[in-house]
Parts: C-alpha cells; sequence; structure tokens
C-alpha cells in the first residue's frame, strides 16, 4: 500500500502494519502530532504510564510474555533519558522493544534547543541499532527494518528518533512487504541454520558422554516455544540431567526428574556440581555470564564444551568451546533430535547410571534447605506458599532485584517459557512492577505478580496508578525483609558487617500506600495467615499490594563468592557467622 | 582445559597479560552513514580494545560503502571478539583481519612534518629527507614541510631523527591497508 500521509500517521499506519496491538507511552511536545494520530484512531490502545523509565519495562514485560516485540512512546529529552535504563535492560536480556521518541525540529538539531538531547548518541551502546531520521521519506523504511532488527537474530532493543518536523512532513508511505528488501544493511544476515558437520560432531561427543549436562539459558525462550519443545524432546531422549541459567527458567519443566534446578551464583549444588565435573557440556542458547561461571580458569576443567547460539560474538567470548554451532536454537535442536536416533546406540548406559547416582548423591545435601520458623515467615516459605497456591492458574512472575528474586527463581516452579521475567544480565531494581504492567495488558485473565523487595518497589512504584487506571488486576508480591537484603548479605559478606545503608529506613505503609493509589492493600505477618491472606490477593480482581513481612535478617543460600570455582560452594548450614565475613578472599572482593 | 586458557573480558580476568599480544590490521566496510564511526569507536573504547591507529574514507561511493582501517593491539582471543563484535554492527558489511588473512599486509601512511631551523641543522634536515625519499612540499628561510609516505616504521624514524633537529610539528593519516596478490575483501 502507498499513500500520501504526515511522518505521524506513518508512524501509526506502520505499528498498524507490523501488527502492533499495545503501545506504552507518556507524551511531551516533541509528540504531539503522533499523540493526535492515536487519538483519532482505535485499533492500537496506548497505555499511559507515569514515568518513560515504566513504559520501558511494561514494553519489555509484554515482549517476553508473548514472544511479540514490545513498543514505547517517549517524548525527546527526558523522555528520551528516561528510557536509557530499560533499553539497556532489554538490550542485556536480548528483549525486541521498538522505541519511538520525538525529537526537536530538525532546524533546531545542535543548538541545545528545549528538551534537544544527542537521543541516537545515548542510546547507541544501549541498543542493537537506532536511527534519527531526518527526511519523512525515509520513515516507512525505518520503521519496518526496525521491527525487522528488533525481533530477528538475537533480539534487542532499537530506538527510531523522529523530529517534530518530520512528524509534520508529508511523503509516501509503503507497506513493509511493498517490494522492499526487509533491511538495506547487507552486512545484516542473522544465520539460522546451524553447520551441518558442527552438528554431527556435537552429537557424536553427545553420545560418547560419560558425564553430561545441558547447560540452557535465554536464547531457548527466545528462539520460541518450538525450541522448548525440542529442547523437552532431546533431553528426554537423552536421559541427561539439564540445568538452566535465571532467564532459562521454564524451558524446561523443574517438575521433571531430569531437572537439576538453576545453577549460577544463587544455583542448586547438584546443577554447579554436575557443571564442574561434567565430561561433555552442552550449552543452549546460555552466555557463560560471570555469575554462571564463577572463576572461569576453574570453570568446568575436565568438560568439552558444545555451544549453541545465534549470536557470533558470544562464542569463545568468556569461555573456549570445543564445538561452536552457530544457529537459531530451534534449527539447531530439530536438526539434533533427527540425528539422535542415528547416534544413541553409543551411549554408555552404566556410566550415565553412576554420573546420575553421583547427581542424586549431591541432590541429597538439599541444598536448598532453611530452617523453618512458626513465628516469622521465612522469605523461602513465602515463596513456596505462593507458589503451591498459584501453580494450577495461567500465572506469570515478574521480579524486582535482590534475594527475592534469587528466592522466586529458587523456589517458584516453572513450567513453561515466558512465565519468568526478570532482570537478568543488567539487574534492575524497579524491572518487575511495570514488567508485570506489560504482561497484564497483554494476558488480561491471567494471574501476573510481581515478587518484589522493600526497596526495590520503591523504584517504579508510581505504576500502580497505571494498573488502577486501566483495571490490570496484578499482584505486587512484597517479600518485606526492612533491608536492601541482598546488599545487606554482601556487607556480611565483604565488609565485617558493616550495613553501611542498607536498612530500609522509613518504609511507606504498603497498605496504606495501596490504597491512596486506589488499590488493594494486604499485609501477613505471621506463617498461619499467609495462605489466607494469599488466597485473598488471588480472589480480589483489582491491583494488590501484598506487604508479606519476612524475616529480617535471612540470607540466600546456597551461594558461590565472587572469585571461587563451582566446587567452592557456601551452604546455607555452614555458614556460621564468623566465617560469613572470611568466606570472600582480597582478590574476590575486587569482583562485583 | 581452560586452565590454560586466558579468559577475555569478564569481571573474572584476574590473570595478566602478559606478552602474547597481538597487533593485527583489520579493515571494516561500512554503510558510510551518519554516526557509524561513532558506533565503530564506541565499541572499542566500551568494551575497552585498544586502537593504536584508525583511518577511514568512502571507498565505493556509488554504494556509500566506506573502508575503515584500524590497527589494534590484544590476546589472540580479544583480536577474534573484535572482529565478530564489529561483524555485530547493523552497518557493517564485511570484516577482515588482514593480518591474519594477508599474511603481511601492506601498510602504508603519510606524513606531513614541519622542521624549523637555520644553519646546519637546516641543511641536515634536507639531507635526511632527500635520505628517506621525502618531498618538500613548503619552504621558507627558516623552515621545512616534508611529506613522507611509506611503512609506519619508516615514517616513525624519520619522525625520531627530525625531532633531533627542530621538529615542530606533525600530522600522520594513519594506516592505509591491503593484502598482496589478486584477491580483493570487497
Ligand atoms: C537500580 C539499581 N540500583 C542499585 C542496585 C544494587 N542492588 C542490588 S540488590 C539491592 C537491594 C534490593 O533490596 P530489596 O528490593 O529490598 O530486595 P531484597 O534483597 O531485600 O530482597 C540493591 C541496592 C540495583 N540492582 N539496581
Ligand atoms: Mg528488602
Amino acid at each position: 500500500m502507498t499513500r500520501e500521509m504526515t511522518g505521524a500517521e506513518m508512524v501509526i499506519q506502520a505499528l498498524k502494519d507490523q501488527g502492533v496491538e499495545h503501545i506504552f507511552g507518556y507524551p511531551g511536545g516533541a509528540v504531539l502530532p503522533i499523540y493526535d494520530e492515536l487519538f483519532q484512531q482505535d485499533q492500537i490502545e496506548h497505555i499511559l504510564v507515569r514515568h518513560e523509565q515504566g513504559a520501558g519495562h511494561a514494553a519489555e514485560g509484554y515482549a517476553r510474555s508473548t514472544g511479540k516485540c514490545g513498543v514505547a512512546l517517549a517524548t525527546s529529552g527526558p523522555g528520551a533519558t528516561n528510557m536509557v535504563t530499560p533499553l539497556t535492560d532489554a538490550m542485556m536480556d536480548s528483549v525486541p522493544i521498538v522505541c519511538i521518541t520525538g525529537q526537536v525540529p530538525t532546524h533546531l538539531i545542535g543548538s541545545d534547543g528545549f528538551q534537544e538531547c544527542d537521543t541516537v548518541g545515548i542510546t547507541r551502546p544501549c541498543t542493537k541499532y537506532n536511527w534519527l531520521v531526518r527526511d519523512v521519506n525515509d520513515l516507512p523504511r525505518v520503521l519496518h527494518e526496525a521491527f525487522y532488527i528488533a525481533t530477528t537474530g538475537r533480539p534487542g532493543p532499537v530506538v527510531v528518533d523522529i523530529p517534530k518536523d518530520v512528524q509534520f512532513a508529508v511523503g509516501t508511505y509503503e507497506g513493509p512487504q511493498n517490494g522492499r528488501a526487509r533491511t538495506g544493511y547487507e552486512g545484516y544476515r542473522p544465520q539460522v541454520k546451524g553447520d551441518r558437520d558442527a552438528i554431527r560432531k556435537a552429537m557424536d561427543l553427545i553420545a560418547t558422554a560419560k558425564k553430561p549436562v545441558f547447560y540452557t539459558g535465554g536464547g531457548v525462550i527466545n528462539s520460541g516455544t518450538a525450541a522448548c519443545q525440542l529442547l523437552r524432546e532431546l533431553v528426554r531422549a537423552t536421559g541427561f540431567p539439564i540445568t538452566s541459567t535465571l532467564m532459562g527458567l521454564g524451558a524446561y519443566p523443574a517438575s521433571d526428574k531430569q531437572w537439576l534446578g538453576m545453577l549460577g551464583m544463587h544455583g542448586t549444588y547438584e546443577a554447579n556440581l554436575a557443571m564442574h565435573d561434567c565430561d561433555v557440556m552442552v550449552n543452549i542458547g546460555a552466555r557463560f555470564d560471570d555469575r554462571i561461571t564463577g572463576r572461569t580458569d576453574a570453570f568446568s576443567p575436565n568438560s568439552k564444551k558444545i555451544h549453541i547460539d545465534i549470536d557470533p560474538s558470544s562464542i569463545n567470548k568468556v569461555i573456549r568451546v570445543d564445538v561452536p554451532i552457530l544457529g537459531d536454537v530451534a534449527h539447531v535442536l530439530e536438526e539434533m533430535v533427527r540425528l539422535w536416533p542415528s547416534v544413541s546406540h553409543q551411549v554408555d548406559k552404566t556410566a550415565l547410571k553412576s554420573w546420575w547416582s553421583e547427581i542424586d548423591h549431591w541432590r541429597s545435601r538439599d541444598s536448598l534447605r532453611y530452617r523453618p520458623n512458626d513465628k516469622v515467615i521465612m522469605p523461602q516459605y513465602a515463596i513456596q506458599r505462593l507458589y503451591e497456591l498459584t501453580k494450577d492458574r495461567e500465572t506469570y512472575i515478574t521480579t524486582e532485584v535482590g534475594q527475592h528474586q534469587m528466592w522466586a527463581a529458587q523456589f517458584y516452579g516453572f513450567e513453561e517459557p515466558n512465565r519468568w521475567m526478570t532482570s537478568g544480565g543488567l539487574g534492575t531494581m524497579g524491572y518487575g512492577l511495570p514488567a508485570a504492567l506489560g504482561v497484564q495488558v497483554a494476558h488480561r485473565d491471567a494471574l501476573v505478580i510481581d515478587i518484589a523487595g522493600d526497596a526495590s518497589v520503591q523504584m517504579t512504584m508510581q505504576e500502580i496508578s497505571t494498573a488502577v487506571q486501566y483495571e490490570l488486576p496484578m499482584k505486587i508480591f512484597i517479600l518485606n525483609n526492612s533491608y536492601m537484603g541482598m546488599v545487606r548479605q554482601w556487607q556480611q559478606l565483604l565488609h565485617g558487617n558493616r550495613l553501611s545503608h542498607s536498612y530500609s529506613e522509613a518504609l511507606p505503609d504498603f497498605v496504606k500506600l495501596a490504597e491512596a493509589y486506589g488499590a488493594v492493600g494486604i499485609r501477613a505477618e505471621k506463617p498461619d495467615e499467609l495462605d489466607d491472606a494469599i488466597r485473598e490477593m488471588i480472589n480480589v480482581k483489582r491491583p494488590v499490594i501484598f506487604d508479606c513481612v519476612v524475616a529480617n535478617l535471612a540470607n540466600c543460600f546456597p551461594m558461590i563468592p565472587s572469585g571461587k570455582a563451582h566446587n567452592e560452594m557456601l551452604l546455607g548450614d555452614d555458614v556460621p557467622e564468623q566465617e560469613m565475613s572470611t568466606a570472600i578472599d582480597e582478590e574476590g572482593k575486587m569482583l562485583v | 582445559m581452560n586452565a590454560q586458557l586466558q579468559p577475555t573480558g569478564s569481571a573474572y580476568f584476574l590473570t595478566d597479560l602478559g606478552n602474547e599480544v597481538e597487533t593485527h590490521t583489520l579493515s571494516v566496510v561500512v554503510t558510510n552513514e551518519p554516526g557509524v564511526l561513532a558506533r565503530v569507536i564506541g565499541l572499542f573504547s566500551g568494551r575497552g580494545y585498544n586502537i593504536d591507529s584508525l583511518t577511514v574514507s568512502e571507498t565505493q561511493h556509488e554504494k556509500h560503502l566506506s573502508r575503515i582501517t584500524i590497527v589494534t593491539t590484544g590476546l589472540p582471543s580479544v583480536l577474534e571478539q573484535i572482529r565478530h563484535q564489529l561483524d555485530r554492527l547493523v552497518p557493517v558489511h564485511q570484516v577482515a583481519d588482514l593480518t591474519v588473512e594477508g599474511g603481511d599486509p601492506l601498510e602504508r601512511e603519510l606524513a606531513l612534518a614541519k622542521v624549523a631551523g637555520t644553519g646546519e641543522a637546516r641543511l641536515e634536515a634536507l639531507r635526511l629527507a632527500q635520505a628517506f625519499g621525502a618531498t618538500t612540499e613548503d619552504a621558507t628561510l627558516e623552515s621545512f614541510v616534508f611529506q613522507l609516505a611509506g611503512r609506519p616504521r619508516e615514517i616513525e624514524r624519520f619522525i625520531d631523527l627530525m625531532s633531533e633537529i627542530g621538529l615542530v610539528e606533525v600530522s600522520r593519516t594513519g594506516i592505509a591497508a591491503v593484502t598482496r596478490g589478486a584477491e580483493g575483501i570487497k
């Protein structure tokens, strides 16, 4: 379709042509023409947030829970700078976001005009790509290209910066399929199919492994539901153990007997020791992040490593691998599942059996164990109860960042992909509440819960007002320990228990705060009132802030201290107070 | 197995570089559009890679393609990362490591050197320039501007010598490079 229209109309038309149903945004002078066009149509629903950061994280939650592209809209200057955190977050966690920003008119660019900032300059390192569109006739191509680049290859955020005069200017609109190449950039060709020889080589390694482990990450989820299905088939066919990063939870069902739990800094004993002792490691869509590897020179010293990733720069970045396979996880897994019957006769069943008995021995340590308490709510217990009371519903979980995030990852079992939204790479406090908003917009009838911390939740609390406005019945479940618990835990470990500024002084009364916003406030302070309070939260069809008052000083274990190897984990029951302060050595203290 | 390998770019990079670093010349073909050079340079500074020399110019006008030549130093694994990270940039069409692919690529640079002085120093400057095959682009009674094109190391030596006898300023283009033989990168 070709038609004359203004730049602002083009924006709306392109969004429609790209199948966008919801966008998250906040108006201002430099985007008023676009808002005017939004007003005159009702195909796209605009969700008015309270802060642009909220729009960005909401778009992330929307994208991660649907597999679609999230869209955010902000004005120039402060609107654009407020987007920097969610863009960086989406960049780190490979979330497809198209962010449209207004810019001062082209003739004012560079003059320090009112609400001018160098948006493409500021967002260059935190986007997959960005454009400043100076000519209205480039706008349709750029907008379609933006969706294409955000969603293909390794997904990521993009920014389209549109000066106000370009929004008013009239040009020729072309639809996405109008004979144009999908991108003018010849160098942009994500490799989808894996190399056959490499896959064959990998299959031979896998079939002859004596101590194999699957180590999966967010790439499986990004690759789509087919990838998750194929992963399940391959893992079940091989009978091998499987663990996953924080980002990959849900790709493989947590209730399955081959599941070892999450790995990494706060992963289970069995998952980390299996990684350390394995002889063949199959990394599928994970990136050897430092939270996973611990000390790299002691990382899984005796294994051959296979790494499947769509991004060539992720391969051999941190850990040298033996068989790199560049390609989309779903395509590669499909090939692997197809090849498995032709190599499976080589499997050493006896070796596999003794590997499993080794793993079972580690499992029996029960590394997530904690001391139950019948007077105060233990945070782990709160997550366990939340899980038990919500697992049979269509439930989506988001989190903030801190101990509560790790407890959620450890104690909430995910059976399906796209049900778990957390800020992994950037670790953004304030992510979970607006992300939950975005998830609830995409899944109106689902149960959406942000497992929050008392400190994090105050970073983007204002979005509860958005939830009230749009009648989004999301639940903010605060594990209120009156501390920045994770900071305090590190201060206990690293800084002689000097709790510098990690106490949550002057906390608001979260129940009253909820009521002030027109939401529902619920509080639980004792273990025996918890279940009823959670049930009440589920049954209220309105936004809820749940103040779950938990044990103040609980710490999150197991833990691999910085600079240590996987087999040097701290377990909860063997860390007496005095040992906490010596658990990390001088070199480790330098690390984050 | 990883015990012998150097981890790169991670927070756990506790081992020192040693002297295994190598210097490589990369050729990067990019779409010539606003911001593309900032993208490439930002990648190097943001990820802590070195730039020893950088030159850029549009080389294919009809296709709006520019060629960026970068000389960089790092561990082999870091150099591999640099290549992949560059390749990941959307407007990058091609990345070639000339030092790997071309064995011994041709690398040339041009320098303009202003030398001031009188008497014996002035004569010596002129003699040196002649010996290096530099041309005289400007002259006054107390100064010369010499132009020298050649291997970077030769230019380095020329400038070192001139600095003893009145070098006032120097401007260098940075390195242009191509592989030897019939094959071209684009
Ligand atoms: C925006 C931002 N600022 C600072 C940090 C560093 N940080 C990590 S966890 C944490 C404390 C979180 O406290 P809370 O939300 O109460 O969670 P808890 O650990 O107590 O469960 C802080 C300050 C961060 N991750 N993000
Ligand atoms: Mg807290």
